[in-house]
């Protein structure tokens, strides 16, 4: 299983992503910093969370205009699986990946927590190893985490499978409209969530619970 | 030339940062206030003297970077 990570200036969470997918694949991620034009072929690209351009104009407009950024939507497009968390999310719905909005939270508070995460769709690249109904918690941490989209692409979303995960558990901590944590585009291939797994895979984390998220990766890539 | 462009919410789309200054304006005693939105301002010099020409790729500007038009409107005014 091949991956890469692409690093944008302002992320901070880059690092906890790349060694989650070093640890659970045994393989260390191929690192794209913003400016190439070219990511090597992989089975699985990443955009991990932080505050990239300093959250300028919108959470992820300024990312999501860039030469990797570019490659990557071409990528997405020709189907490699692509993986936004957080501030990574922010960029896949920026780039026009992934439908809706992700607006400041409703309590107006950065919030940083452990969330409980719901399971609705396991048949994803990153939720095969689990099951519909599993329940997991993960940690968020994010000012901008609101989920909204005009109400036929969420009931499109809805009846479409392609929320992947819900906050559950009264947990919702930023106003998401359906409690929506996580979606995956119309083609299977391209999630974002704003919780963060790859900070709850090991017992120093407090717990590995969303390590199976990252072991559904595994035995279905040809590389 | 000048190009001044806002951008507010659409309606109907929640606006928390709105809320809190509506709060905060009650609070500070100012009374019958309702409805606060918060939007942005932009403003950029472009060149060229031809105001159309200026005002499209403006509105092109909003579309592609600007505005999240999934959320947001946009004005221009180019002089």
């Amino acid at each position: 299983m091949k991956s890469a990570v692409i690093t944008y200036p302002g992320l901070n969470r880059e690092s906890d992503m790349i060694m989650a997918l070093e640890a659970v694949t045994g393989r260390a991620p191929v690192n794209v910093w913003h400016t190439e034009k070219d990511i090597p072929d992989v089975d699985l690209i990443v955009i991990p969370g932080g505050f990239s351009y300093g959250d300028y104009l919108r959470c992820g407009a300024i990312a999501a205009r860039s030469a990797a950024t570019d490659e990557l939507v071409r990528q997405a497009k020709r189907g490699v699986n692509v993986l936004g968390v957080c501030n990574g999310f922010q960029i896949l719905i920026e780039a026009g990946l992934l439908p809706g909005a992700l607006m400041r939270n409703a309590g107006l508070k950065f919030v940083c927590r452990t969330v409980q995460l719901r399971v609705e769709n396991a048949s994803t690249f990153f939720t095969r190893g689990m099951s519909v109904g599993d329940t997991v918690p993960c940690p968020v941490a994010h000012g901008d985490g609101n989920y909204f989209a005009a109400e036929e692409t969420v009931r499109r979303l809805e009846d479409t499978g392609r929320v992947v995960f819900r906050y559950t558990d009264g947990t919702n901590p930023n106003g998401s409209v359906n409690d929506i944590a996580g979606i995956v585009n119309e083609a299977g291939n391209v999630i974002g969530m704003m919780p963060h797994p790859e900070n709850r895979i090991e017992a120093l984390h407090g717990g590995s619970e969303c390590r199976a998220l990252f072991e559904s990766l595994l035995n279905q890539m040809s590389h | 030339m000048k190009a001044r462009i806002t951008i507010t919410l659409k309606n109907g789309v929640l606006d928390p940062q709105g809320k809190a200054i509506e709060g905060a304006l009650s609070s500070l005693g100012f009374p019958g206030v309702s409805n606060v939105r918060q939007g942005k301002y932009i403003e950029l010099d472009i060149e060229g003297g031809d105001a159309q020409a200026a005002e499209a790729a403006v509105n092109d500007m909003c579309d592609k970077l600007l505005a999240n038009t999934v959320i947001e409107n946009y004005s221009v005014k180019v002089s």
